[in-house]
This record gives structure tokens, sequence and C-alpha cells, in this order.
């Protein structure tokens, strides 16, 4: 959420504006690409740590092209953290054989399990990077729509980019009131206050759902949303997939030798 | 513009409206707008004025009497025609844009309107041109000011090039630089025009002629400048002039300006 105007709120997602040949892209190749590379990655067996090491430098190489900061994409990585804490207790708590590292009894299995969790996790997430960073939100939508995701779909994702910012800051407004008002709910005990707000949030979301659908119903809607409208992806467009396409290469390999 | 000769573009008669909870909004409303004029809705909070919007394009039907845009009754059998002929412009921007880019909301209504290709893309250019807002076209919403967001409004009912073109609060939240634009805007558009707004001075700004509606009913209909005139009307609607404001003054020094100043944006919607 950066750019703000004055009273204006929305999500921008994680798009960062560029002119790199992966921002060029047309959006339903790089979700395309971004989703055959990423059950590549999963497909292929975790003790092939060579495979590993390919996806990684097919996916080094996006980066390059897109031209993204690693410090930037390090950084939106920690959204991973979660998960990789959880890997972290497996080499502890498996069962099966034990190996000794650094005085430490782990599990082997445990071990490979992190691994696994660990690899594909950061391959997969970096993909997504890549996608969110180089692509706007509404791009993203066009780039389902033209992949022939149903339109009620790609209409609702886009209704909750559009309004999940506006209340967001009626939320925001309704909270300053409160505390204007010398009420600053934080304890369990005070729990009610909290819900009124969150009730009234949802009566007025609500009331502007309608308010919507009248202007939708004053310039014709018929039930069906329109395409959007943006340039589609050439036939030679599709080069991207030659992304994946390695990845599928090392995978199947990795596949065989296993 | 609308049809044949003496056809009225806006046709109001003795419209009658209840709320489902009995409230009454419209109490048999009479009102008739001709082709090219600009007519301002006058009426304190509660008088029923966004209840007689909201008939003007089929949204409510009417319980009693009959609306007729351009010789069309607003019966259901109707309702895409007479919805590509009176464009609504609503109070809250943010209802109005609910796509994800300025282009594809522009594009909604010509595009429900079965307009492709080179003919939707003119529409959408050539109504973002009218607003000023030609440069913003791949912007999202939620990037433009207040005022922006107001103005793409407007481009997007003037897309399907309506034959009236119906403004509702437009003043409210503009502040004063916007509210000088979306003038010129006004100003700039061949369309009868339906301003509803308590906010007196600019109705005198856009609209040679007024109706007063209160309760429910037609209370007063005449020359804006009159009825702003009019202390005792005024006070007995709940209608107030901002403190100094002389009307008359106003109006010579308006059409003044009006005269001397060229349009800053093309005129691309008849």
């Amino acid at each position: 959420m950066t750019q703000g105007h004055p009273g204006g709120h929305g999500l921008d997602g994680l798009y960062v504006a560029g002119d790199s040949p992966v921002h060029r892209m047309a959006p339903e190749v790089k979700i395309a690409a971004t989703v055959a590379y990423v059950f590549a990655v999963v497909a292929t067996p975790r003790e092939a740590l060579w495979a590993f090491g390919g996806h990684a430098a097919l996916l080094a190489g996006a980066v390059g092209l897109a031209g993204l900061p690693p410090a930037l994409v390090l950084r939106r990585l920690r959204i991973e953290v979660p998960f990789l804490l959880f890997a972290a207790f497996m080499p502890f708590t498996g069962a099966g054989p034990r190996v000794d590292v650094l005085g430490l009894s782990l599990s082997e299995p445990g071990l490979w399990s992190a691994w696994n969790i660990v690899a594909k996790g950061t391959l997969g997430v970096t993909a997504s990077i890549v996608l969110a960073t180089t692509t706007p939100v509404a791009d993203l939508l066009r780039g389902l729509d033209r992949l022939h995701v149903p339109r009620v779909i790609t209409a609702i994702a886009g209704f909750m980019v559009r309004y999940l910012g506006i209340v967001a800051g009626e939320g925001r407004r309704m909270h300053v009131a409160r505390q204007s008002r010398g009420y600053d709910p934080r304890w369990l005990w005070q729990a009610r206050g909290i819900a009124a707000s969150a009730g009234t949030l949802f009566v007025r979301s609500y009331e502007r759902g309608e308010r919507v659908y009248l202007a939708m119903l004053s310039r014709g809607y018929d039930g069906t949303m329109p395409a959007l409208e943006g340039r589609r992806a050439s036939a030679s467009g599709w080069w991207p997939v030659a992304f994946p396409l390695a990845a599928w290469a090392l995978a199947a390999a990795a596949l065989v030798a296993a | 513009m609308t049809g044949p000769g003496g056809v009225p573009a806006v046709a109001v008669r003795d419209v009658g409206f209840a709320y489902p909870d009995g409230r009454v909004a419209l109490e048999g409303v009479d009102l008739e707008v001709q082709p090219g004029e600009r007519v301002a809705v006058l009426g304190p909070n509660g008088a029923g004025k966004s209840t007689l919007v909201l008939h003007l394009n089929g949204i409510f039907q009417a319980q009693r009497g009959e609306v007729v845009i351009g010789g069309l009754p607003v019966v259901k059998r109707n309702l895409a025609e007479v919805r590509r002929r009176v464009g609504i412009v609503f109070q809250d921007p943010d209802d109005q844009l609910f796509m994800p880019t300025v282009h594809d909301d522009v594009a909604f209504g010509p595009s429900q309107a079965g307009h492709r290709d080179a003919d939707l893309a003119g529409r959408v250019a050539d109504a973002l041109e009218a607003v000023g807002m030609a440069d913003r076209r791949d912007a999202a919403p939620h990037h433009l000011s207040f005022g922006q967001r107001r103005r793409v409004a407007i481009a997007t009912v003037l897309a399907t090039e309506p034959d009236v073109l119906v403004l509702d609060e437009p003043t409210a939240n503009l502040d004063p630089a916007a509210r000088r634009e979306l003038t010129e805007v006004l100003a700039s558009l061949a369309v009868t025009l339906l301003v509803v707004t308590h906010d007196l001075p600019y109705a005198l700004e856009t609209c040679e002629r007024a109706v007063v509606l209160d309760a429910g009913r037609i209370v007063a209909d005449g020359p804006t400048a009159d009825l702003l005139g009019d202390g005792d009307l005024l006070a007995a609607h709940r209608l107030y002039l901002p403190l100094g404001f002389d009307p008359g003054r106003a109006r010579a020094q308006t059409s003044r300006e009006t005269s001397a100043s060229t349009s800053w944006c093309s005129n691309a919607s008849t």
C-alpha cells in the first residue's frame, strides 16, 4: 500500500514498477510459467540435490532477467519464516535412524523432510515473488481471465482488490473515532466494543455492495462481466515457458535416476 | 440528442413512491425537461431527490404515474435502452468505480451495450478526453484524488453517450479547485443535464433552470437566479445561501466568465 493519495485507499499488491523483459511479458504467460515451474519443483524427488541446484539456477536467471534487487527478494522471503520454523523441528522430532551433527543426535528422515520443505518452499515462494513483483494486480486479473479462469472468480477477486482498501480505511476511521471518544478496547473483556465495530463495518460494507450493484445496473449490467482489455500474448510471447520446461526436464531426469 | 421535435428529454408525470417500510418519498412529482436544458433539482436532505433520480433509469419503478425518457416509457422491456439514454453519476465515486483500472471502468458501460474493439476504444478515449483524464487511463481508482475519481465517474457514464446526464450531489466532498474543474467539464458537455444538489451557488453556476423538491413534491420551478433571489421560498424549504452570496451579482459574473474563457477540454459526447 504505497503512493497514498489523500482519501485514496487500496491494494497495490507487491508490484514494483520496472521495464525488464519479465515486466513486459504478458501476464497469462507469467502465471502459467510460474504455476508450471512450481509443479516441477514439487515433483522433483528430494534426494536429487543436483536437480534443486538446477531449479535454483533457473530461478536466479529469472530474478536477474527481471532486474530485481536480491535484497528485495530476500526481504519478501520472510513470509516463509513460520513454515521454516515448523521445518526446523522435524530433525529433532522425527523417527528412524539418527545421525550426529555437531554433537546433536538428529533423525535422518526428519532432516530429509526439513530439507524438502525448505528447498521446495523457498523455490516456490521466490517464483511467486518474481511474478507478483513484476505484474500489477490488474494485469494478474487479466492474465487469469485469459487463462479461462471463470469470470465470476476474477470478478470477485477484482472487487476484493478494489474494495478491501476502502473497507480497511473505514475501519481505521472508526478506530480513530472510538479512540477520540476515549475508548480504546484492547482486553478480552472489552471484546464487545470490537465486535460492535466489526458489525457496523459489515453492515456498511453490505450497504456499499448494494450501492455498487445499483451503479452497475445503471450502466446496463446484465449479469456478465466484460472481458478485461489488454494486449494478449502472441505465439512468440510464450517463450518464457522455456523456464518451466527446463525445470520439468530436471524433474523428469531426477525421477528416472531415482 | 433526443428524437423528434417536441418530445421532452425527460417527462416525469405524477410520480408517487413509498418505500417498503411505508415511508413516502415522492407524492406526485411532475417535471419536464427539454433536450439540451440544464436543470438543477434543489432540496434539503430527505426531500426525495435521490429517490427521484433512481426513477429516471428504472432502478425504482413508479408506483403511481409514469416516467418517459425521450418518448420511451420507463418500463421493464425498455430498461436496457433507458439506461443507455440516462447516465447517472452517483454521489460516491467509490461506488461507481468498481473495476481494477480507469480504462476498464469507463469501458464497462459501452461493453455491456455490446460495443467492441475500435468502437469501444474510441468511446473510452473520447469520454476520458472530455473530462481531462486521458493520461490516467491505466491508473487504479485508488491512486486518483477524490476530484479525479469524480471526473472519471462522469466519464464512465459519458462513454455510453447518454442523452441525459444526471448528477447526484456532484460537489459533495470536492475542494474548491476540483469543484471548479468539474464546472468546466460540465460546461463543455452538450447533453441534457440534471444536477441534483443542495449546493445553491453550484446550481446557479451550472443550470439556468431550477426546481425545488420538498417532501416529495416539486414546490417551485423557474430560472435559477429567480429562485435563489427569493429568500422566503428558500427558507420555507430549508435551503440557505452561503453568507454574503448575492445570486444576481454571481449570475452576471459567471456569464461574463463563461463567454470570455475557452473551454480547456474537448467536447466529445454528442
